[in-house]
């Protein structure tokens, strides 16, 4: 983060932070597909959609509201409402950058968006896609914006010198805890610890995770907000400290199951990306090879006991995000130097009080995401269902929520023109299920 | 000896292959087909195409059996594929002629008993 006072806006941070905007945006459609691989070929698209919803959705919220509850003002809770509607978001450089407003709020959206996606892999294949965007819009404000304005928007977290480059507080823990406490009150897939419920496609999260990691060096590298010193620090970082992740994950499986496996370097990518995301930034790139490596064990570890217990957080938001993230929270506060930041030391290097301010999110902000996300969940399943019936969720939510296969053949279906005189009208007398 | 086909609910697979198990069934062939048994046609919608689906993915059961053993097999079919609903599918037994096991070039009840029995 620079802090020059009454910046003008300079072009090339410009530049660089249009592409950098651009490469997060791609990361939804991207986790889309990571996370479409992941689930049974009969709930592709659903899976899918839910982050192409979070896109619409969290675009406008941000827009309307969310983007000023997190940046406008100093209040310690949350911001104020000046910049509702964009109000006096313009060409003019944002307060302590050099690029326009404009692009700094198109920057944070993507943030938000990508964050309510993550989200939606902790209910996915049963929830009903009406409740999932109800969910989203109101998530997106409640608890995306709250966050956002502890760690970036000048809430008391960042009064208080907490460290957070990209979003280890709001991206990261704010979608782990949040996963958590939606799997719990949606409730475990009907066939979850009975059945093998297996990815369908490997491919696509192989390649999901390749376009994710691609983004993310706009993701990491844009959070400096210029081509400066901390911006390309998180650049190379993103490089860096995947790859040590990855090797560790591959000792791991090695360990446990005698394989490298496929869909566990996927996940290793991801838990890397989101380790450095917080501390890109403020650390060096030794510390970041290292922290990359240690990061792979706690995830590795909640990744693997989760499927064991009866919570169907299905698609490990929790352990890819909500562990990683904190541990790269914690991480800041042992390993930043100021000879690298230009900001702050760690407590290896001296300053203890920096750690404390690193503990302190750590666990506010879990505990935030979790509760809020629980009381937000249980409000709107109050008033309207949840979840998709067993009869619906047995059929595939392709089909039950969207009317579309993923794999569709062709074989059996008859065209509907009106020449034809082939009426939509439903033919056998069935009860509906609901 | 017979041979019982079960055609069911590709999501009732699994109840159906622990029902077989629970009975003592084990020489089982399994294979996806698409059918149209009455149940509810579907509608979907590919931009500005709409089209009735009249063919809902099945899975079907292929199963050789000495006499003994029908009924216990045909229970439980019905046991792990019945939901209730229009769609859980159907079961015929055929006579069956002739059963060879290609190992031991055994036949007829001596291929369709287990190894072990």
């Amino acid at each position: 983060m620079s802090f020059l006072a009454a910046a003008q806006v300079d072009s090339g941070d410009t530049a660089w932070m249009l592409v950098a905007t651009a490469l997060v945006l791609m990361m939804t459609p991207a986790l889309g597909l990571f996370y479409a691989g992941l689930v049974r070929s009969k709930n592709t698209l659903n899976t899918f959609m839910m982050c192409i919803a979070a896109i619409a959705i969290a675009a406008v919220t941000w827009a309307a509201v969310g983007y000023s509850l997190a940046f406008d003002g100093t209040g310690d809770l949350v911001g104020g409402l000046g910049h509702a509607f964009l109000n006096g978001v313009t060409f003019e450089p944002r307060d302590g950058t050099t690029i326009p407003h404009l692009v700094f709020f198109a920057f944070q959206a993507t943030f938000c968006i990508i964050t309510v996606a993550l989200v939606s892999g902790a209910v996915v294949e049963r929830m009903r896609f009406d409740a999932f965007m109800v969910f989203a819009a109101l998530w997106s404000v409640l608890v995306y914006a709250v966050l956002a304005h502890w760690g970036f928007g000048g809430g008391w977290l960042m009064e208080n010198g907490t460290l957070d480059f990209a979003g280890g507080i709001a991206v990261e823990m704010g979608s782990g805890f949040s996963a958590l406490a939606a799997a719990l009150v949606v409730g475990a897939r009907k066939d979850y610890g009975r059945q093998a419920l297996l990815p369908h496609n490997a491919v696509y999260v192989l390649l999901g995770a390749g376009l994710l990691w691609f983004g993310w060096f706009g993701f990491n590298g844009g959070s400096g907000f210029s081509t400066g010193d901390n911006g390309v620090l998180a650049f190379v970082n993103t490089l860096l400290t995947p790859a040590a992740t990855l090797i560790v994950w591959f000792v791991l499986d090695l360990w446990r199951g005698r394989q490298v496996t496929a869909i566990g370097a996927a996940t290793a990518i991801i838990v890397g990306c989101v380790v450095i995301t917080p501390a890109g930034g403020f650390i060096s790139p030794g510390w970041a090879l290292l922290l990359g490596a240690i990061a792979a064990i706690p995830s590795y570890a909640v990744i693997m006991g989760r499927p064991r217990t009866r919570v169907d957080e299905t698609l490990d938001v929790l352990g890819a995000h909500g562990i990683a993230g904190l541990t790269g929270i914690v991480a800041i506060g042992l390993f930043a130097q100021t000879s690298w930041n230009g900001v702050a030391d760690g407590a290896l290097y001296g300053d203890a009080h920096q750690l404390l301010w690193q503990v302190i999110p750590a666990i506010a902000v879990p505990a935030y995401a979790f509760g809020a996300t629980f009381v937000l969940l249980k409000a709107i399943g109050a008033v309207m269902p949840l979840r998709a019936s067993e009869h619906q969720e047995a059929l595939g939510m392709d089909t039950t929520q969207h009317g579309e296969e993923a794999y569709a053949s062709g074989e059996g279906a008859i065209l509907v023109t009106p020449e034809a005189g082939i009426d939509v009208e439903l033919p056998v007398a069935q009860p509906q299920a609901t | 000896m017979k041979l019982v086909i079960g055609i069911v609910r590709p999501e009732k697979a699994n109840d159906v292959l622990e029902a077989l198990y629970r009975a003592e069934v084990r020489g089982v062939s399994i294979s996806r087909v698409q059918g149209h048994g009455g149940e509810l046609d579907r509608v979907e919608n590919y931009r500005g195409t709409t089209v009735k689906v009249g063919l809902a993915e099945k899975v079907r059961f292929e199963i050789a059996v000495s006499d003994d053993f029908v009924d216990p097999t045909v229970e439980a079919l019905c046991e792990g594929a019945r939901t209730g609903e229009v769609g859980d599918g159907k079961i015929f037994v055929l006579p069956l002629e002739r059963a060879v096991r290609i190992r031991t070039s055994e036949t007829d009840v001596g291929a369709v008993t287990p190894v072990g029995k």
